[in-house]
């Protein structure tokens, strides 16, 4: 789906989230001069098109009690990287799973997890429990926590157009 | 918060009515009124629980750019590099961690070919290096969470 000058006056205009009022889409369109019916029918499509990989609430994870995360890495043989990072990718325990290039020689990993919780002991086992129930001892490994968080804002679209 | 609230955020973390009066599509799921929900998403809102409600975006198919960094800073220049980071719009998010390589932060972009030049400006205020981390293949995105 390409998305057009519409679109993207759209999509900057939702970007930090809807007006909590009974009809959003109505208030949405009288901001950027569209009926209620199209600004309905143009995310309906970006939802569809995968645009919008979801639409709802965003939380805040620390705030609602999740205080520890943790980026779990793996050093992983290219030619099995894939099948292990589906598997992990279908752990309940993991929010995120990637992989991404090494940079050799400051690091080594290519498999990169998420794995939130709502203190340090429970994120350390669940990653203990991966490593068991997935066989990925002997493999290079680190946990990096996060000890602070400066910024959470999202991704921001839609300015480009909206500034030209 | 209370168990009315844990189910708003467990049920609507996706899945939100995209139709003319979605607080009273959703309030029916929930056995609440339409004027109830709206207010107790304001006050989770206020009260910094949820930090939007809306779209979560796919960057790729956005056709922007979008790409996982990270730095080595000298602890005494942590704050000074921290500001110089945060302070690009395009930095979505950006956390410490515990590793030689001690700055993670994201930067999404909406044009592909900005994030090299937003990386390169940061190299050359910091005087350090950024590792770029593009996603080669995606296994799982959730990161939904139980209230």
């Amino acid at each position: 789906m390409e998305l057009s000058d519409r679109d993207l006056a759209l999509v900057s205009a939702i970007g930090d989230g809807l007006p909590l009022v009974e009809r959003p889409y109505l208030a949405i369109g009288e901001a950027v001069g569209m009926s209620e019916v199209e600004v309905i029918a143009r995310i309906q499509a970006m939802k569809e098109a995968g645009i919008i990989r979801r639409f709802g609430i965003i939380v805040r994870h620390h705030e609602l009690g999740f205080r520890a995360n943790a980026m779990s890495v793996w050093d992983i043989p290219d030619d099995k990287v894939s099948e292990i990072g589906r598997r992990l990718g279908d752990s309940p325990e993991v929010t995120l799973c990637y992989r991404r290039p090494r940079r050799l020689p400051d690091w080594p990993y290519n498999l990169f997890c998420m794995v939130h919780g709502r203190d340090r002991p429970g994120v350390e086992q669940a990653i203990t429990d991966l490593i068991q129930r997935h066989g990925l001892d002997g493999h290079g490994h680190a946990v990096l926590f996060s000890t602070r968080r400066f910024k959470q804002t999202g991704a921001r679209y839609g300015r480009r157009k909206a500034a030209e | 918060m209370d168990d009315i609230d844990r189910r708003i955020i467990n049920t609507f973390q996706g899945g939100f009515p995209i139709v003319e009066r979605p607080f009273a599509a959703a309030a029916r799921i929930l056995g609440l009124d339409e004027a109830d929900l709206i207010a107790r998403v304001k006050a989770l809102s206020e009260a910094g629980t949820i930090s939007r409600f809306g779209p979560m975006w796919h960057a790729e198919k956005m056709g922007g750019g979008l790409t996982l960094t990270a730095m080595k800073v000298p602890e005494d220049r942590f704050d000074e590099v921290a500001a110089i980071v945060n302070s690009f719009p395009e930095v979505a998010h950006n956390y410490a961690r515990e590793h030689a390589l001690n700055m993670w932060f994201v930067v999404a972009t909406e044009r592909p070919g900005r994030i090299r030049e937003v990386l390169d400006e940061i190299e050359a205020r910091t005087g350090l290096a950024v590792h770029d981390m593009p996603k080669i293949e995606e296994f799982f995105v959730g990161l939904r969470f139980e209230a």
